[in-house]
């Protein structure tokens, strides 16, 4: 019988290598190629250089521990994005504070660099609340979970960014970007399709980021795609790149220079950042089912966080005593990290009608009163509300 | 020819339409267009927006006599004239003014930006409209057809109806969808359907179907002031029946801004129609049918009250059950499917809370558990003058 299985690697031609600025073991790469792209990161002196690193290793070490809190049964599940750390740092630190992001929920690294303290984001994850965080208060919108949806909100964001009138001022202080993460499987949505035509026609001030992380849970990239993703954005007239996802200065990079296009209103771009989900899906998933130990070790060669270690050493810009002060900055937020979580108590069983509707609502209202009454019926054998 | 044309032609089809239930023929810009006494709007400039909403727009005053059609568009006039951030997107609803031309003119009156044509995907206009919504823009989304909205069923149920639970409060999202739905017109597939249930079964969102001029007038008004989304549906069937119109009413009368009023019509049931030997409760489409019922039976000497509904979700169940604690009796109408919809609950409401004022059971006159048939034969799965009598007949005879 034909195997009728799509072909594990999807169609690929040498212009598809990534734009690369930090190689695999850790070397600067100066080409004409990347020329455009290096000018990008110019700016950035040996501090910035460090924390991007810092980020990373600090977005690392929450991971570790969230990953550990859910195996000790603190949290019901967790999203690990081990692996990622690069793409996610990288672009989210290419923002600017106006700028809007619109996560999945997989962007710790992002919520990090807006400002948004880690261990809020466990809230989700413990089972306490449905988001977790104010997202006017840090320009970071809610994680959602049905994939792909949120790229329309983003897009309907930047269009009415369009009609603030905060597009092309060229006040870089007012002019106003929108960024949407999501994932490899998510552009096999429609939503993700209906974003790009929607950004496109309306030349949004939107930046669609595409973390190809070669899973979608169990399913790889090929399944999703025969072309290369960043290719889709050529049929909706989208300009897009694809980058070394595991290369924090090139996610910095092209991040920076699409984020500069839509705000000054050359409309979207389509990001494709190839990295590798170097952990499971969740914690409920199960990666040695349908991947490889020697897949692994060949991503783990390209380790994002290792890789910049390696160039920062190389250049000298780091050293024992800068290391020594990150790892006891890692340790006091792993420390921070166990004892929030531990510290979340219960929400009140009544808080489930709370902001069912911004106004009043009968139904609501009725089932509210209900259980109430219900709960003050067992007050007798219970001694209070429980 | 595009789908947007295909979908349109397919609906003018009216000569096949029997008598009862039946719009007037010809194109809706035949029937439509009646427009009068207009005064310039007064200038007022938007805080935000530079200049102001409305932009020389001329606002109607006093009463008219309007189409049920022409009556959403007066109220949608009113919203865009009074606050900037209001905007209209879907398919077609530009300079077409939209299939049923609840938007006639609407674009050239306040510009693209503000009276969007969209591209064709349901999906992208009620995420997109997310968006605008969170971005503090009060959306106004046109679904073309009832049957067209499932598309976008995603989006409403996910995202639009639990956002602001998600957030705890922090974000609200004003966003209106406006969706024809119902049937009687002689349609395909697709585009005769009453798919309220599904939509008030979704915590989070307020589901309304006004039944005269008047109420949509001020009912579009109020789901466009209200900050909860609010699935508006507009009884294609009853686009052509005219009644009066009073301009001055509704949150965007002629010189307000959209501050909140109360919301009157999207959370009580009014009575159409005092009675005393049985209550027969209608909303949308068949809140016509419902008084032509109360006509009829009046003269075999039985007096219907009837209870127009006005919003499914809420649901106004006092306005219901004081009617059946007087009349005993109780008839639910709708063109829905029967099995799990409104009268469904309204029957179960109805029999917690009046069980023994009751003399005979609730029942219930709708769709059949069918796909809306075709066309030729619609007339006898919709809920007609003799259907609903029928059960007014079984009612009273318990």
């Amino acid at each position: 019988m034909t195997d009728l299985r799509p072909s594990r690697q999807a169609a690929s031609t040498p212009d598809d290598t990534p734009l690369q600025l930090v190689t695999p073991d850790g070397t600067f790469v100066a080409s004409d190629d990347n020329a455009r792209y290096r000018a990008r990161i110019g700016h950035l002196d040996s501090e910035d250089l460090r924390n991007l690193y810092r980020d990373m290793v600090l977005v690392r070490r929450f991971d570790t521990e969230a990953t550990s809190l859910q195996r000790q049964g603190e949290l019901a599940l967790y999203a690990p994005l081990l692996g990622q750390e690069a793409a996610q740092v990288g672009s989210g630190r290419a923002l600017a504070p106006q700028d809007m992001a619109f996560p999945s929920y997989r962007e710790h690294g992002v919520a990090h660099t807006r400002g948004l303290d880690m261990p809020h984001i466990l809230q989700l994850f413990r089972g306490i609340d449905h988001g977790g965080w104010d997202p006017a208060e840090h320009n970071f919108h809610l994680y959602t979970l049905v994939i792909g949806s949120h790229a329309l909100h983003a897009t309907g964001y930047a269009m009415g960014v369009q009609r603030d009138g905060l597009v092309g001022t060229g006040d870089r202080t007012k002019d106003t970007a929108v960024i949407t993460y999501f994932g490899d499987g998510a552009t096999s949505q429609g939503d993700v399709s209906e974003a790009l035509g929607f950004a496109a026609v309306n030349e949004a001030p939107l930046v669609l980021f595409c973390q190809n992380n070669q899973w979608a849970i169990s399913v790889p990239t090929s399944t999703q795609t025969k072309v290369p993703l960043y290719q889709r954005g050529a049929g909706f007239g989208v300009p897009s790149i694809r980058v070394d996802g595991n290369d924090v200065l090139a996610c910095y990079a092209a991040t920076s220079e699409a984020l500069d296009r839509a705000r000054s209103g050359g409309g979207p771009t389509f990001i494709e950042a190839v990295t590798y989900r170097m952990g499971a899906h969740t914690t409920s998933d199960d990666p040695t089912r349908y991947r490889t130990a020697e897949e692994e070790q060949h991503w783990r060669d390209r380790d994002p966080v290792e890789r910049f270690r390696t160039l920062l050493v190389t250049e000298e810009l780091w050293d024992e005593g800068h290391a020594a002060d990150l790892e006891a900055q890692a340790d006091e937020l792993g420390e921070r990290v166990r004892s929030y979580v531990k510290g979340l108590g219960r929400p009140a069983s009544a808080s489930m009608f709370d902001h069912v509707y911004a106004t009043d609502h009968s139904l609501v209202t009725e089932d509210r009163e209900w259980f109430a009454d219900y709960e003050a019926s067992f007050t007798d054998t219970q001694g209070g509300a429980r | 020819m595009t789908e947007s044309t295909v979908r349109e032609d397919l609906t003018m089809d009216s000569h096949d339409l029997p008598e009862a239930e039946m719009p007037e023929p010809g194109t809706p810009e035949d029937a439509l267009g009646v427009v009068g006494g207009t005064v310039p709007a007064e200038v007022d400039p938007a805080p935000d927006a530079g200049e102001p909403a409305h932009r020389g727009v001329e606002v109607p005053t006093g009463t008219e006599t309007l189409p049920f059609a022409k009556a959403i568009t007066a109220g949608l006039r009113a919203a865009l004239a009074g606050d900037p951030k209001v905007l209209l997107m879907g398919e077609d609803i530009g300079p077409l003014g939209g299939v049923f031309r609840v938007t006639d003119n609407l674009q050239a009156e306040f510009g693209v930006d503000r009276v969007v044509d969209t591209p064709l995907a349901e999906s992208g206009i009620i995420g997109t409209a997310i968006g605008l919504a969170m971005r503090g823009y009060r959306p106004v989304c046109e679904i073309q057809f009832d049957g067209f909205i499932f598309p976008g069923f995603d989006q409403i149920t996910t995202q639009l109806a639990k956002m602001h639970y998600r957030s705890r409060g922090r974000l609200t999202l004003p966003v209106v969808i406006r969706v024809p739905y119902g049937g009687g017109i002689g349609a395909v597939e697709h585009h005769s359907e009453s798919p309220e249930a599904l939509f008030a079964h979704t915590p989070g969102l307020r589901v309304v179907a006004p039944g005269t001029p008047q109420d949509a007038y001020v009912m579009i008004q109020e789901a466009i002031a209200s900050p909860d989304p609010v699935l508006f549906f507009e009884p294609k069937g009853r686009y052509w029946e005219k009644g009066t119109v009073d301009h001055a009413t509704g949150p965007y009368a002629a010189g307000t801004t959209g501050e909140p009023g109360g919301f009157t019509t999207l959370n009580s049931a009014v009575v159409a129609r005092p009675g005393t030997d049985l209550t027969l409760v209608a909303y949308g489409a068949t809140v016509g049918t419902a008084l032509k019922v109360a006509e009829a039976a009046a003269t075999e000497g039985t007096s219907i009250e009837v209870v127009d509904l006005r919003a499914v979700s809420p649901l106004d169940t006092a306005t219901v059950v004081a009617s059946v604690r007087k009349t005993h009796r109780c008839v639910v109408v709708h063109e829905a499917a029967t099995f799990l919809g409104t009268g469904a609950e309204i029957a179960a409401r109805v029999t917690e809370q009046c069980f023994y004022d009751l003399e005979a059971p609730v029942l219930r006159v709708g769709g059949f558990h069918t796909p809306y048939p075709v066309a030729k034969i619609e007339h006898d799965y919709l809920p007609g003058l003799d259907r609903v009598l029928d059960a007014v007949d079984r009612a009273l005879a318990f």
